[in-house]
């Protein structure tokens, strides 16, 4: 694996980000390369949610630098940061579904947006992302309001997957789900990684599912990434955050 | 960068290479559809061990090019299978559409029972605002003061310049309308009996009314919308305050005390306006203006004009926190709340000056 090197899904070098006048990151690097599933873990505020939306340029770096696909999203002209935003799926912690469409239309939304699907292959789509989440066509009719906070996990799960996307962010997907669910959860996932190759990013609280999906684990403290490696090796470490997490089991 | 998915016929086999996923198909769409419509027509055998990546649109696409069958002979590694399996036990919903009445009858009682649950939901805010009175008159230590005062600042004193500016104009225009009317009969003197009625009890209130239920009634339903999208009503209740005490009541009696007072406020204003323009066009002075204007409008119209002002005031208010909890959890029902919320409002407000002119027909006008 030395020859020409794989460029990075995500890169983040020497990244700053200020909200107010309180530094979130401070001088982070991090680096996540194709096809790895990297945990994301660190207390409660330590600013991982901060480090998804500096990912997707919902805000942008007081310093330093973010790339992802290896070009600057902040550089880049709008066509193609709109490529580039397509090739990626992002599941919000609270879901973020569009509270006045139905569910159907949620996960058709993105698939409409790319004005060359015919209806027939939008509905069936939709329909295998629903069945993939464990969700029943009828679930299509319901409104997000309707629903109970795992099947908005799920929807929005299903959501971000629609576009086949190539770098999944994950923002805590198994709060409000059930162990099974989890497990399942992390499943489709794998499944779906030795399919498509697909690289994730998640911010998880749930050791189990860390254990069960990730091949790496991030740790987020004290402004930046103080720890980044193998999954068994960073989980058998004995940083005191991680010893914390596991303590927690 | 991507290998490009390639779709081949040859001699009966039709062989697919390259990435078929739906980034790397959008590009080569219409050309890859065309070949797949004539590939799937014939009983070819397929070959799909070329294929890099493939991920279910691409899947989809396929299924659908073999008109849902397996074709006779598949060569297709058992990743790519797992894929096409997952499509093909995938249920597909029959699009069971909910039909939309058109039927005038069932509209019309539709309608009509719409109206009725919003005149109900109305009286209930109405009798529990009284049950919520009667309790506070007992328990005066949970008054809501602050959030009282906070919202007679919000609608009030916030309200104060807008009026003003509205007001002082509009007294410009019609002293002016008025003045070029009333000069080629030479009766420029009753431009103070015309402006003093006018603005003092209808026009005042009336335009206040509108401002207030545009800037006020639509923040009012859109703040008790949002607290029942996000869950905070629920919120309130779980902690066993009253959403009723601490959140209606004091919109209801903050614009019922404010309003009279921005109408006294605006109809100075518009007096000011047109005395200033009664000045310039008719050369009437200060002085004789407001001599005149005791005598021309007897008080008995002040007392109507703020009076108005006063329902109007809960008027507004009451349609406000009436549609801000009919808000359901989306934003498409937030918008729709608060149209109809400042729509209703002023409609309503109109209504009951054309009642007001009504019962008082015989009131405050000088009989020459």
């Amino acid at each position: 694996m030395n020859a020409p090197a794989p460029i990075p899904v995500v890169e983040m070098r020497g990244l700053s980000t200020l909200i107010g006048d309180h530094f979130v990151h401070r001088n982070l690097d991090f680096r996540v390369e194709p096809g790895q599933i990297v945990g994301l873990v660190g207390g409660s505020g330590s600013g991982k949610t901060t480090l998804l939306r500096q990912i997707i340029g919902l805000l942008h770096p007081a310093a330093g630098s973010v790339s992802l696909f290896g070009r600057d999203l902040a550089t880049a002209a709008a066509r193609e940061q709109r490529a580039m935003l397509r090739r990626l799926g992002m599941l919000f912690q609270g879901g973020a579904l569009f509270s006045a469409l139905p569910v159907f239309d949620n996960i058709a939304f993105p698939l409409r947006e790319l004005h060359c699907l015919d209806e027939d292959w939008i509905r069936r789509l939709v329909y295998l992302k629903l069945a993939m989440v464990e969700l029943k066509p009828e679930h299509g009719k319901l409104m997000p309001a309707e629903l109970s906070g795992g099947m908005v996990k799920r929807v929005a799960l299903a959501r971000a997957l629609a576009l086949e996307p190539e770098l999944l962010l994950l923002d805590e997907p198994t709060a409000g789900l059930d162990p099974d669910r989890s497990r399942t959860f992390a499943e489709l996932i794998r499944e779906l990684k030795g399919e498509l190759g697909l690289t994730v990013i998640m911010v998880t609280h749930d050791l189990d599912t860390l254990a069960r999906l990730a091949t790496h684990v991030a740790v987020l403290a004290e402004q930046r990434i103080v720890e980044f490696g193998p999954q068994e090796k960073i989980m058998a470490g004995d940083h005191p955050l991680v010893a914390a997490f596991r303590g927690g089991k | 960068m991507n290998p490009l998915p390639r779709l081949q016929v040859e001699s009966g086999k039709v062989v697919l290479a390259g990435e078929w996923t739906l980034a790397a198909l959008i590009p080569v769409l219409p050309e890859l559809e065309s070949g797949l419509d004539i590939a799937g027509l014939a009983e070819h055998s397929w070959d799909l061990t070329g294929v890099t990546r493939m991920d279910s649109a691409a899947a989809v696409l396929l299924w659908r090019a073999w008109k849902e069958r397996w074709p006779g002979k598949l060569e297709i590694s058992a990743v790519h299978r797992r894929v096409l399996e997952r499509v093909v036990v995938s249920p597909l919903a029959a699009s069971a559409d909910v039909a939309s009445s058109t039927n005038l009858v069932e509209r019309i009682g539709y309608l009509v029972l719409l109206l009725i649950s919003n005149f109900k939901g109305l009286v209930v805010i109405y009798g529990q605002m009284l049950l919520d009175l009667a309790y506070l008159a007992r328990h005066p230590s949970e008054m809501p003061w602050r959030e009282i005062a906070a919202n007679i600042y919000k609608a009030g004193a916030m309200a104060l310049p807008v009026t003003a500016l509205v007001g002082f104009l509009i007294g410009v225009t019609i002293s002016y309308l008025s003045a070029l009317q009333l000069r080629s009969f030479g009766a420029d003197v009753f431009i103070v009996n015309i402006l003093g009625v006018s603005i003092i009890r209808e026009l005042g209130p009336v335009l206040v009314a509108v401002l207030v239920a545009g800037r006020s009634g639509s923040s009012m339903t859109a703040q008790i919308g949002v607290m029942r999208v996000t869950e905070e009503i629920d919120a309130l209740s779980a902690m066993g305050v009253s959403r009723s005490v601490r959140v209606v009541l004091p919109k209801l009696l903050a614009l019922t005390v404010t309003m009279p007072l921005l109408v006294l406020w605006a109809s100075a204003m518009a007096l000011l306006g047109g005395m200033a323009s009664a000045l310039l066009q008719l050369g009437i002075p200060f002085a004789y203006f407001i001599e005149n204007l005791q005598r021309a409008v007897p008080v008995a119209n002040l007392v109507i004009g703020l009076g108005k002002g006063l329902v109007f005031g809960f008027t507004i208010a009451w349609v406000a926190c009436h549609f801000g909890l009919r808000v359901k959890p989306n934003t498409e029902s937030l918008s729709a709340n608060t149209t109809t919320s400042v729509v209703t409002s002023i409609t309503l407000v109109i209504l009951i000056d054309a009642v007001f002119a009504i019962f008082t027909r015989s009131i405050g006008i000088p009989q020459l």
